[in-house]
């Protein structure tokens, strides 16, 4: 028997974009549906590193991450936890000198969104920061952000959504989607049936294919960033901490565990999951030991990866279709949308209800890419 | 070019000297790797360095079968690559082209392989009750090894709980030992012995051997108790005591230390990162690399035998590994003898048909999380009760282990889910009244057990490149 739903919005794929969404259009008064092949929360959104991190976007992004900033240390009134979300401070660690040169560079491109950075240079490194035992060329650190739980926050959005009064279907893959000219018709699962006058696709890694089905072809990739995690250890390490060029980050959870990541894992021949690289994960244990001395001794317990997707320019893409109307899409966020996510989801509300951002987005329209196809195509 | 590539066997236990042995018959030189000092496996377990004590005082009834394996070893030593206190880790790579990693003496290794040979057998299989992480409890296993391997015993008076053969076994191996064996706490009721009788018609021997060790309990005045359930350890800061019912009253007894254990759960961690398809045994009442009659798994270079590959015993272990070695010989192309192939699989066959036997006659405690308050811990690694499960299950609505392990923490911890999953399904089970397999299986992920981060240099290989 099949089951007919009606809705004002359908979300395709429950991760944190997508549970955001329904989260922020709920609590406007909208009637939404969200979907989701597994378990909402437990693709990337439910596995990533944790990083909530503003330091090192490109600038289009830092107004949304900014907008994000706020709702952060407002999880507990919003979904109920809080996530274990700590605003410790991001440190990003210059390992040469043409590496804090990037830093200083980035540091007065960002000055006007207000990420109040703060440049050390290596001669103070080691009394500002006496927990660090490397050398380095220098360091640049972002006092408000931070680090959250991922497997708690993602399906605790999910969740609060559900308890708002969104109707959630989980282990449910939609199957198939039509434009109705009215709106759009969704077949999910065994049964289920639903009509939405409006819909997003947010189903992360899988996005694609939904927006090819609209004729919009994206060039999106799969990567999937390498997860190690040690045994609880004492309390030492205050902040998260990158390095520039990205090939090693880690924090300390309130457990004690280190969690630290860098370098790509590899699909498996069920690409919904992934394996992480044993050279991804010994390079990141080398690196942590340089660090960290006293982590030599110290024992690994798991590693893992997870399936993120990637867009060429580093950019995710968030708007209207530029084909359907009624379809918004937010995927592709190149390993960093755990933290703005939750404004997505508040850009996505505004869209489905004004077709207006009140955050610049214009840097992510899906049009950028058929521009580019549409210019190789003529300068061919 | 793969063809040049070692064959590789893990675990030296019953099916992986047995594996080896018929793969030296045919002039392969394997590399076996086990991550203890010596070969031997679980129930052959030789102690560290040999202390004098003869084979019969050691392995009591399987003395001979125990020298007879040791000595099948140390023959072929000259013929393989043998790979003491080696532990295997990971399986990295997609068919053709795996990779096996492993760490000898905290440093690094890897190897390709051409075939890759899982003998990984067993552990305990434990359930908590108020109590349990107190110290001077002790599975069964643990309690025998320290007999066998180390020729100490874990207490001087003590009560032996649990279901399985292994049970009256143990108790008997410590009486002999000479320590004090204060009861045999059985948690089957007695009806469920019953099935021993149509057993005894297939396996006279096992049934006359746990005869004779229940008689000789019970002659030296050892109380033997069934359908029993713990309350709890008494003590506060190690074992003086258990409190349980048995026959609708409580009951206690004085001890120092308890040993029990259910049963043993297999290995399969490395199967799971090969990529091995499982499917759910009912008897072992756990996931299990599906295999062929042989060992093969659905990974075309990835094969399993013995305990790890479900619960048969070592006489079944034995048989199982040669007809995995059986199994490469043939798919490498060489020739096999159908005739032996066959007696071997009828062997084995006979073998599985008392299994189902046994399991009847000590059954799994499938009602166990109904007396187990709430505030007792069921995950060790990550201090985690079983009312902190129930919260979690509850508030996430959660039907699925994995989405259990990321939102209550259980199976998170040190030793990956593989000592607490068994009770982390059982307790999800309970709580959504559904059959275990319908609460899905703990995904594995490398490093099987925890590894040091300074293990080793960076790699030069990189995983299926
Ligand atoms: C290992 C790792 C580390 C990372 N570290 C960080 C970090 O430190 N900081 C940071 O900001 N970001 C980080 N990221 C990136 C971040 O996790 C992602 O950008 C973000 O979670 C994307 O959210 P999403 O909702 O778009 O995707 P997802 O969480 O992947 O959600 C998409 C959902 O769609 C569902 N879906 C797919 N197809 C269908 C279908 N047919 N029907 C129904 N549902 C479907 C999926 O099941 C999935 O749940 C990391 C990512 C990974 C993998
Ligand atoms: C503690 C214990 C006590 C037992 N006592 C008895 C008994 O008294 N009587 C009886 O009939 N049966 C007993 N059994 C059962 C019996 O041991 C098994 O049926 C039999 O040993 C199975 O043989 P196997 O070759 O399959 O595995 P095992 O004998 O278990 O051998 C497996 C080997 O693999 C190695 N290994 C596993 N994983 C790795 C890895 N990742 N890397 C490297 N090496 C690895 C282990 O170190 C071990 O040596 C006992 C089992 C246990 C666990």
């Amino acid at each position: 028997m099949i089951q007919r739903i009606s809705a004002d919005v359908t979300i395709i794929g429950g991760g944190l974009v997508g549970s955001s969404a329904a989260l922020a259009m709920r609590k406007a008064g909208l009637a939404v549906v969200l979907i989701d092949k597994g378990f909402c929360g437990a693709q990337a959104s439910g596995v990533n590193y944790g990083g909530v991190r503003r330091q090192g976007r490109p600038p289009e992004q830092l107004p949304l991450s900014q907008r994000a900033h706020g709702i952060w240390p407002r999880l507990k009134a919003l979904v109920g936890i809080d996530g274990e979300y700590v605003p410790s401070g991001h440190l990003k660690l210059a390992r040469t000198e043409a590496d804090f040169a990037k830093l200083e560079a980035y540091a007065e491109i960002a000055k006007p969104y207000g990420l109040d950075l703060e440049l050390v240079g290596a001669a103070a490194l080691k009394t500002r920061f006496p927990w660090l035992s490397a050398a380095g060329a220098g360091a640049s650190l972002c006092p408000g952000d931070g680090h959250a739980n991922p497997r708690l926050v993602s399906p605790a959005f999910a969740r609060a959504a559900e308890r708002a009064g969104v109707k959630v279907f989980e282990q449910t893959p939609v199957r198939d989607v039509r434009a109705t000219g009215s709106g759009f018709a969704v077949l999910a699962g065994e049964n289920v049936e639903i009509r939405s006058r409006q819909i997003v696709n947010s189903a992360g890694a899988w996005s694609d294919t939904f927006a090819a089905q609209f004729g919009e072809s994206v060039p999106l990739t799969r990567i999937y960033p390498s997860m190690v995690v040690t045994e609880p250890l004492p309390v030492r390490l205050p902040v998260s901490m990158g390095e520039q060029g990205g090939s090693f980050y880690g924090r300390q959870v309130a457990r004690g565990n280190y969690v630290m990541g860098g370098g790509r894992g590899a699909a498996l021949a069920d690409p919904d999951f992934s394996r992480p690289s044993v050279t991804a994960a010994s390079s990141v244990m080398q690196r942590a030991i340089a660090l960290f001395p006293h982590l030599a001794n110290a024992q690994v317990i798991r590693f893992w990866s997870g399936t993120e997707a990637e867009m060429p320019d580093g950019n995710p893409v968030i708007g209207a279709s530029q084909t359907t109307p009624g379809l918004f899409h937010a995927f592709g966020f190149c390993g960093a949308g755990f933290q703005i996510a939750p404004a997505v989801g508040e850009v996505l509300l505004e869209l489905v209800a004004t077709g207006q951002s009140t955050t610049p987005i214009d840097a992510f329209s899906i049009g950028r890419f058929s521009q580019v196809a549409a210019q190789t195509a003529v300068s061919l | 070019m793969t063809d040049a590539l070692p064959i590789v066997i893990v675990g030296a236990g019953p099916a992986g000297i047995r594996a080896a042995e018929q793969m030296v018959e045919a002039g392969i030189r394997p590399i076996v790797l086990d991550e203890g000092l010596r070969a031997g496996g679980q129930i052959y377990r030789r102690p560290m360095i040999d202390d004098g004590r003869s084979y019969r005082n050691r392995y009591g009834s399987e003395a001979r079968k125990a020298e007879q394996l040791h000595a099948a070893f140390e023959r072929l030593r000259p013929a393989i690559e043998y790979r003491p206190e080696t532990l295997a880790w990971n399986v990295s790579g997609q068919e053709r082209g795996g990779h096996l990693d492993m760490m000898t003496d905290g440093v690094h290794n890897q190897i390709a392989f051409s075939k890759l040979l899982l003998c990984t057998g067993a552990t305990d299989r434990v359930l908590p009750f108020p109590g349990w992480t107190r110290p001077g409890v002790f599975t069964l296993g643990a309690a025998q090894t320290a007999l066998k391997a180390q020729g100490c015993t874990v207490g001087d008076r003590l009560v032996f709980m649990g279901s399985g053969p292994l049970l009256y076994l143990v108790a008997w191996q410590y009486m002999k030992a000479g320590a004090t064996v204060a009861a045999v706490l059985d948690t089957a009721p007695l009806r469920s012995k019953i099935h021993l009788v149509s057993l005894f018609a297939r396996a006279p021997r096992i049934v006359a051997l746990g005869l004779f060790y229940g008689a000789q309990l019970q002659l030296s005045g050892v109380k033997i108790r069934y359908g029993v359930r713990p309350e709890t350890v008494i003590g506060a800061d190690r074992v003086e005591g258990i409190r349980f019912q048995a026959s609708g009253c409580t009951q206690e007894l004085e001890c120092d230390a308890i040993a029990y254990g259910f049963a043993l759960r297999p290995e399969t961690q490395l199967a799971d990162l090969a990529g091995c398809r499982f499917r759910f045994e009912d008897r072992d009442r756990t996931w299990l690399p599906e295999r062929d009659a042989l060992g093969r798994t659905s990974r075309k270079d990835v094969y399993v035998s013995g305990d790890g590959s479900g619960i048969a015993g070592a006489d079944a272990a034995e048989i199982d590994g040669q007809l995995a070695a059986l199994a490469i010989l043939n798919d490498v192309g060489k020739t096999v003898e159908g005739d032996r192939l066959r007696q071997l699989m009828a062997a084995r066959a006979r073998i599985l048909r008392q299994r189902e036997i046994l399991e009847n006659a000590f059954p799994f405690p499938r009602d166990w999380f109904e007396t187990v308050p709430a505030e007792t811990t069921l995950c060790r690694c990550e201090e985690i009760s079983i009312g902190e499960i129930r919260r979690a299950v509850e508030a996430g609505n959660i039907g699925e282990i994995n989405r259990m392990k990321a939102l209550s923490r259980v199976g998170m911890g040190r030793c990956q889910g593989r000592m607490c999953s068994v009770a982390a399904t059982e307790v999800l089970r309970s709580i959504r009244n559904v059959e275990p397999q319908e609460t899905g299986r703990l995904r594995a992920q490398a490093p099987v057990k925890p590894i040091p981060l300074g293990f080793g240099g960076p790699l030069d290989r990189e995983a299926g490149r």
